[in-house]
């Protein structure tokens, strides 16, 4: 069975049909040309497919496509404003909190709802805010100090 | 060769600056193309079927009902490949593995694969084709399949290095030996002796992008394949071999890699997908589940090893022996000769033997995971130094410092070392401030030494100078942690223009010549190495229009920051021409200018570390809690110091995983029991502290700019580390890896006891 959705992807208006079984993740990356949302396990245990539904943070690959009739959301292909990167974005590369690069859509929608609840976050508030999201790369270090010199530069 | 000194005191102008990496914006936008990221017209979706069984003879394979399904287009099992091998075992182990053949060796062994039009299409085809299994005994095992009554894995395997060679096939691969001098009679100088046996559980490299790939074959035999992957040449050379194909044919490209470590310096669905698009003649797209990449690719062995130590009581180390067993999976490897040649790299020893025996077990087809083979002997080999520091009563930085390997030491493995960074990292260890720092109450510190011996290797580098003056390098090494970023500024550094000036990519394999692949931490070293040589090729070019412009002999031309110079009373005079200048009078001049080198990079330069590592352990539970974690390493040269940092941070970060957390548990059914991320637990961010480095530069003098790889070691000392500081903590000296909390807690109790 399919199924004819329309919903609002990074404040574009957008239509899709998709299988009343197909994951998110699946919708944005094999429909919509979306691939910046990654699948790393297909189960929610990886984070690499984060994006932002209606405010809140999930794993694309745990939420259906289905489901996306009227709602909203970002994902990272939107938190650049045109040429300027966002603040999260500019740090990471300036921090070096990438190697792979493969989590790090991922990181930076978590850490993007993060900041938008709790602007001002301890070290162990960011360990604890991107706990869902896997990296084996880094071990960590330099992508807790990019969000933490993004966190302040974003306070202002 | 040596090639350098006068290179290492110099202030650079860009290397060891901490620029913005090309890939960087891609990465951070969800630009970046990763295996999984491409498609082609008209593709088709790749599944593979996998044996749920350890160890069976396949009867039959049915595929008929599956062929016949709407919308499938192929549908291929061994029988699709012939063996081209040609008697190299290697090669047809490799072949074996991607699918098998008369037997299923291992929970997840591919038996057949599908190519359809769309992924529900070919989940229902893979449940149509019926393979009629033989369920065979099986041995998981490392020490269980030596036994004499161990099923056999494959009845052609007769253990090498052992005389005679026995008549009897078995699960025994081989055995060697490593070490000089005579350890008995360094035991008999002994005070002390200590001597005990260790176990390590089987881990994964646990990158977080599944193997994926796109495979392309048309009817004239023409291929192209798009694919995540550590060594896209070996990859071409493997998959061509296995198919029967010129590898000139087969055009692979690297997509960017998320995440490797060893895991994709093998091949594994990549002939399936290219054997279904030659079937199908269609290009097909093949990923694998999390769930395959834990059955089916990469995991390390499986260790049991026993440590034997004696020093006398002003702590010289009088003799060290160990023996150790290593399985390689289902296939023959020598995983644990790599244990006996590195396990007391960082010692200097009189008497020092090693004994390596490697086995075959009912398990996925073990890869190189980082420094292969090495952090389970640091495991056992550090803990038991720990010991004896302790049995004698001296301090286990001082007892290291006084047993370092320096330059002109007999390595136990062989080679006499030149200049090396042991002593450094263990003295810079003995001053840092984390040594000194207050434990907090059931915490204790711990320290560890590793060595990895670092890879050269073939390596091809174009440099080409662009028509408006600026530059490309094409290099034919992965990019795993920024290396692109590094080897621009080394041709920036060698040709005297800004970063910006050099654009790196890594190119495909029908545009460069064979390159070895990134493993072995070879990566920025060798690369770094060609595209030196490349651009001082390119250099004398320049010069060469230089003079020609000038009418003036080409001695009197020299290049300095970024321009062609005249020199002497004669000529000196003139003003510089610019690389702009030069390469936009190309056309006339002699045309396009570029400079190529293609060398073997030997000499790469053993690599130390030392980890320095605080534990809490909550003795109600047996959970343990890094709380403050040091690494300290040699990196020759730090071309680009935040990414030998990251190199530093991730290792230190896996070997803590490996210590704490990460292992593969099997049924009694032979079975893999927790083949994902919530039950195979990799470190998460709230598991780990901040992890401090320190970069020593001790140059290799083997290097233009004195590198060495720094990808590998930080993953050696941590698991020792570790336990050093849990015994340290707790009081429990935990033999086996990982230390989880019911082990950790059995240990605590029977010291109660």
């Amino acid at each position: 069975m399919s199924v004819h959705v329309k919903t609002t992807i990074n404040g574009d208006q957008v239509e899709f049909v998709c299988g009343a079984d197909e994951p998110l993740l699946d919708v944005l990356r094999n429909r919509l040309g979306l691939t910046g949302a990654k699948e790393g396990c297909g189960t929610g245990d990886c984070g690499a497919c984060s994006v932002i539904l209606d405010g809140r943070l999930v794993c694309s690959c745990l939420v259906l496509g289905a489901e996306m009739d009227g709602r909203s959301v970002e994902t990272i292909e939107g938190m650049a404003d045109g040429a300027k990167l966002h603040p999260l974005q500019q740090q990471f590369i300036d921090n070096a909190a990438l190697q792979c690069g493969v989590c790090t859509p991922g990181f930076l929608m978590a850490a993007q709802a993060l900041l938008r609840k709790n602007p001002d976050p301890t070290e162990e508030d960011i360990r604890f805010g991107l706990a869902g999201n896997l990296c084996r790369c880094t071990g960590y270090d330099k992508i807790v100090r990019a969000v933490q010199a993004a966190a302040k530069e974003m306070r202002g | 060769m040596t090639m350098n000194p006068d290179l290492v005191d110099k202030t650079y102008k860009v290397i060891g600056t901490r620029v913005r990496r090309p890939d960087g914006v891609d990465k951070v936008t969800g630009r970046a193309r990763y295996g999984a990221d491409a498609s082609a017209p008209g593709q088709l979706v790749g599944l593979v079927l996998r044996s749920p069984h350890a160890h069976a003879v396949i009867k039959k394979i049915d595929i008929s009902k599956a062929e016949k399904l709407k919308g499938v287009k192929a549908v291929i099992t061994s029988a699709d490949f012939p063996d081209h091998t040609n008697g190299d075992r290697g090669l047809r182990d490799i072949l074996e593995n991607c699918m098998a053949r008369k037997k299923a060796l291992y929970d997840g062994h591919a038996v057949a694969a599908v190519a359809a039009v769309d992924a529900r299409t070919a989940r229902e085809a893979l449940k149509l084709i019926k393979v009629d299994y033989q369920i065979l005994p099986h041995v998981t095992e490392v020490d269980d399949a030596f036994k004499a009554n161990a099923p056999l894995l494959h009845d052609d395997i007769f253990t090498d290095g052992i005389t005679p060679t026995p008549t009897k096939s078995s699960n025994f691969v081989k055995q060697a030996e490593y070490g000089h001098g005579d350890i008995d009679a360094g035991f008999r100088e002994a005070d002390v002796i200590i001597e005990k046996s260790y176990k390590t559980e089987q881990t994964h490299q646990g990158y977080i992008e599944p193997h994926s790939c796109l495979a392309s074959v048309s009817p004239d035999g023409m291929a192209e394949m798009w694919v995540c992957t550590q060594g896209h040449f070996v990859y071409r050379n493997q998959c061509a071999a296995i198919l029967g194909m010129d590898a000139n044919k087969l055009r692979v490209t690297s997509s960017e890699i998320g995440g490797g470590f060893g895991g994709k310096t093998h091949i594994w669905a990549e002939p399936l997908a290219l054997a279904l698009s030659r079937k199908a003649n269609r290009p097909v797209k093949l990923t694998m589940t999390r769930d395959e990449v834990f059955r089916a690719t990469g995991p390390t062995s499986s260790t049991s090893i026993d440590v034997k130590i004696g020093a006398k009581k002003d702590g010289t180390i009088t003799a060290a022996f160990a023996e150790l067993r290593y399985h390689g999976g289902a296939f023959p490897g020598n995983w644990a000769e790599f244990g006996a040649m590195t396990g007391f790299a960082c010692y200097d020893l009189k008497n020092v033997k090693t004994v390596s025996k490697d086995c075959v077990v009912n398990r996925p087809k073990t890869a190189a995971y980082r420094a292969p083979s090495t952090p389970q002997v640091c495991f056992a080999v550090e803990s038991t130094v720990d010991e004896v520091a302790r049995a004698i009563g001296m301090n286990p930085v001082d007892f290291r410092i006084k047993n370092a390997a320096k330059e002109g030491t007999k390595s136990s493995y062989g080679p006499v070392y030149g200049p090396i960074g042991i002593g450094p990292t263990l003295e810079a260890a003995k001053n840092h401030p984390h040594m000194k720092a207050p434990l907090a109450k059931d915490t204790g510190r711990g320290m560890a030494c590793g060595f990895w011996f670092n890879f050269g290797g073939q390596t091809c580098v174009d440099m080409n100078v662009t028509p408006d003056g600026n530059v490309t390098v094409a290099v034919g090494t992965i990019d795993v942690g920024g290396s692109r970023a590094s080897l621009a500024l080394v041709v920036a550094e060698e040709l005297g223009v800004p970063y910006d000036a050099v654009r790196v990519v890594v190119a495909d394999t029908s545009t460069l010549g064979h390159n070895d692949m990134t493993d072995g931490s070879r990566g920025t070293f060798s690369s770094s190495m060609a595209a030196v040589f490349a651009t001082r090729n390119a250099i004398k070019t320049l010069r060469e229009r230089a003079a020609k412009t000038w009418e003036i002999p080409l001695d009197e031309v020299v290049w300095e920051d970024g321009a062609a110079r005249a020199v002497g009373a004669q000529h000196g005079n003139r003003a510089p021409l610019t690389l702009k200048e030069i390469a936009a009078a190309a056309p006339g001049s002699g045309g396009p200018i570029a400079g190529h080198a293609e060398i073997v990079a030997d000499n790469a330069g053993v690599s130390f570390a030392t980890h320095i590592c605080d534990a809490h352990v909550d003795k109600e539970t047996g959970k343990t809690t890094i709380t403050r974690y040091t690494v300290i390493q040699d990196a020759g040269k730090a071309m680009h110091p935040a990414y030998v940092e990251g190199q530093y941070q991730g290792g230190a970060a896996q070997g803590i995983g490996w210590a704490l957390n990460e292992e593969y548990i099997y049924g009694a059914n032979g079975r893999l029991q927790n083949a994902g991320f919530l039950d195979y637990r990799i470190p998460v961010c709230s598991d780990l502290p901040m992890i401090d480095t320190q970069i020593l530069e001790i140059p290799n003098p083997h290097h233009p700019y004195g590198v060495r790889g720094v990808g590998e070691t930080s993953i050696v000392p941590p698991l020792a580390a570790v336990a050093n500081a849990v015994t340290n903590a707790a009081g429990v000296h935990m033999n086996h890896v990982p230390m989880s909390p019911p082990r950790i807690l059995k240990a605590i109790k029977a010291l109660k006891a």
